[in-house]
């Protein structure tokens, strides 16, 4: 990518590793009861049958086991009491930046939000801690009908299109985490497509925890009406603490006839978050859904974007990038449930495992004796920087009928010490030559992604390898 | 002072030592060449004067214009100038030909500077020209899928762009076939001048009719063991090894 545009996204975003004290109007205080509901609810002032909704997911959590059975023990370290489940400062989300309480706009304006919305974006939302400071549309793509809110102004006031898909695409006993967020959440976007209209710019989201202890639960709802179109980015940062923090999100996304829905997620927290996130697509008739997804920091993250396609000619594709660096866990994947003839899938996912990282592919590919005309292919490549680093793979494939195909490649590669020595003698430092061979590794994915965010990522990953060489 | 100059190099891998007490000095502007048989430690020279980490050099210094660059990392010798031509040129997927030189030629930049687009491709293209590479050349990710001779047309491209003052070519001729063999040379042939100084490495005598050195020297285990002008290769081809190696009971002087 030439130089000239580099430059031109040249903003300061390292890690977000940096926080302002806040005051909180509403804080629901530490662990997680019905009272703890109830406040939440009263605070956010909403309507009655979301408080029963909430209610009845708390049950179903307390309810559920943790899923250690199968996933890193490491869950069993999330301390549930020591958690603190809302924290808000009590304003309306602003729809200019100069409303915006000072500290928190000074946080975003660091994370240069304000500047990239001017630039590219047809609006944001920026959501500090459990509530969205900042809401945006702009005008024009208001005006052809677009809805994008946070949730709560979702569920309030747009209750006939909101109600009639919150929850449907992944129900509160998905699992424990869904049921959490399900009692608990809060923030995240609401965003309608009428039909035919085709947002040419991204809508985007920016995720930012900035207290100790704390729990993000934010909740995402898209519907992409008939033969509509639809990019949505968002990007995560917390500042690191000494304790761990939640991140545990539910996006739930609905692309309806002929619509198209891209989501892009390039987040980078801090190495002692749990992100703990369920995000699922129903795909109907020659609708298509694009998961781009690039996990970078956090302790242990478990992400398995899934798509179901359930309308004939349906296409769902999830392309994931995971870094794991010392101490971290990227347990990521996808999930591909085929409900139509001649759906097709494509899943390719690469992870990067540095010094004592590890990384776990989990992909689930399924489909029934009964469909005709089904393809998924699956790609997941693995790159490993030294010797201490894990990779595991674990695919789920079952195809099962005549009329169908499915194709699957995996491959472990390492950078090898020539290779480094190699670039080195060309002049690179020890740290570009690890940067350049990461990217050139992830490089066929990042081409697939908006033009800033590749650059971003180009920037994380340039972080990631410098803290990690001496 | 103008000079690679070695002193009295000792060299190990692991326990064994395979360089032993090598003394050769290449004065800017002169091509020279080493030959010896397999196993007489040519490659491990040219990696331990590199920097490769698997190397350790256990006494003796490597002075590059009178400095010396022992203590540096291996990208700050190349950044001092020296340049290794490899013998096994390595694959780098993903990464262009052309972000691979953009940023080996950015690290020579001071802080925060960056060499200019056009400028460069300019400069890329017309290096390209020279040795017969065709422009496509520079998307595809370096030395992935290439074959023998464009790797080592690679490693020519790299010098003529990288301008070291310092080159150390490692079997620059293995796996070429003599149209390439011809191709490369004429590519080195070309940066020769006074403000390059070369070290050419080969087993065999073929290279030398095509990069003439101006200075011979023989290398049997790890020691350099007789040099002579550019007709001691021609003599070396018609004697074999064998000829030094029986004759190595004499005292020799570097």
């Amino acid at each position: 990518m030439p130089t000239e545009e580099l430059n031109q996204f040249d903003i300061d975003r390292t890690r977000g590793d940096f926080r302002y004290d806040v005051q909180y109007q509403y804080d629901a205080g530490t662990g997680l009861t019905h009272q703890t509901i109830d406040y939440i609810v009263d605070a956010k002032g909403e309507p009655d049958w979301i408080r029963d909704w909430r209610h009845k997911a708390l049950d179903v959590f307390l309810s559920k086991p943790m899923p250690t059975h199968w996933a890193s023990k490491d869950l069993e370290n999330i301390v549930f009491d020591n958690i603190r489940y809302y924290l808000a400062g009590g304003q309306k989300p602003s729809r200019s930046w100069e409303d915006v309480p000072e500290d928190m706009k000074r946080t975003f304006e660091r994370l240069g939000i304000p500047e990239q919305e001017r630039k590219f974006l047809a609006g944001v939302e920026a959501q500090f801690d459990s509530e969205a400071v900042y809401s945006n549309i702009k005008k024009a793509v208001g005006e052809q009908g677009v809805i994008f809110v946070g949730s709560t102004d979702g569920l309030k006031n747009h209750p006939e299109i909101f109600r009639k898909w919150f929850g449907k695409v992944i129900p509160t006993g998905d699992n424990k985490f869904s049921a959490l967020n399900s009692a608990v959440f809060s923030g995240g976007s609401f965003i309608y497509v009428p039909p035919g209209v085709k947002v040419k710019h991204p809508l985007q989201a920016y995720f930012r925890i900035n207290a100790e202890n704390f729990g993000q639960f934010e909740r995402t709802l898209i519907i992409a009406d008939e033969g509509s179109e639809v990019m949505y980015m968002e990007g995560c940062t917390a500042p690191k603490f000494e304790t761990a923090t939640l991140h545990s999100a539910v996006v739930e996304l609905v692309a309806l006839k002929g619509a198209k829905i891209q989501y892009v997620t390039v987040q980078n927290w801090s190495p002692n978050v749990f992100n703990l996130v369920t995000k699922r697509a129903i795909a109907h008739e020659e609708a298509e859904v694009k998961w781009i997804d690039c996990n970078i920091g956090s302790r242990l993250t478990m992400k398995y974007p899934g798509v179901v396609l359930k309308g004939r000619k349906a296409r769902g594709e999830v392309i994931s990038i995971a870094l794991a660096n010392d101490g971290q866990h990227q347990d990521t994947g996808a999930k591909m449930i085929h409900a139509a003839d001649e759906t097709t899938s494509n899943i390719v996912s690469k992870s990067i495992s540095i010094g004592k990282g590890r990384a776990t592919y989990r992909g689930l590919v399924h489909v029934p004796k009964h469909l005709k005309g089904c393809k998924n292919n699956t790609e997941c490549d693995a790159l490993l920087i030294n010797s201490t680093a894990r990779t595991d793979t674990y695919p789920a494939i079952t195809v099962r009928g005549t009329g169908n195909a499915c194709q699957h490649e995996a491959s472990v590669s390492q950078i090898s010490a020539e290779q480094i020595f190699y670039m080195q003698q060309r002049g690179l430092t020890e740290a570009q030559a690890m940067s350049l061979s990461v990217n050139g590794f992830v490089n066929d994915l990042v081409r697939q992604f908006p033009m800033e965010y590749s650059v971003e990522l180009k920037r994380l990953i340039d972080l990631e390898m410098e803290g990690s060489v001496g | 002072m103008s000079s690679l100059k070695i002193q009295d190099l000792h060299v190990r891998i692991g326990e064994k030592e395979i360089i032993r007490g090598l003394t050769l000095e290449i004065p800017k502007g002169e091509v020279h060449a080493i030959m010896g048989p397999n196993g007489s430690g040519k490659s491990t020279l040219s990696k331990a004067i590199g920097g490769h980490p698997d190397y350790t050099i256990t006494s003796g210094d490597v002075l590059l214009d009178g400095v010396s660059i022992l203590g540096m990392e291996p990208d700050e010798r190349a950044r001092q100038g020296l340049f290794l031509a490899f013998q096994y040129p390595m694959e780098i997927p993903g990464v262009s030909n052309a972000n691979f030189l953009r940023a080996a030629l950015n690290s020579r930049q001071s802080e925060g500077e960056e060499i200019e687009a056009v400028d460069f491709y300019e400069h890329l293209y017309e290096e390209m020209d020279k040795l017969e590479m065709r422009r496509e050349f520079t998307s595809r990710a370096v030395n992935e899928g290439f074959s023998g001779g464009e790797k080592k047309r690679n490693e020519i491209l790299q010098m003529a762009m990288l301008k070291p003052k310092y080159a150390i070519l490692d079997e620059t001729d293995s796996g070429l076939d003599i149209d390439a063999l011809k191709i490369v040379s004429a590519g080195v042939n070309a940066q020769r001048g006074p403000n390059i100084g070369c070290l050419v490495i080969t087993h065999y005598q073929r290279l030398l009719d095509y990069i003439v050195p101006d200075v011979v020297h023989v290398m049997v285990d790890g020691r350099i063991v007789r040099n002579g002008p550019k007709e001691l290769a021609l003599e070396l081809e018609e004697k074999g090894y064998d000829f030094i190696k029986d004759a190595l009971a004499e005292p020799v002087s570097a």
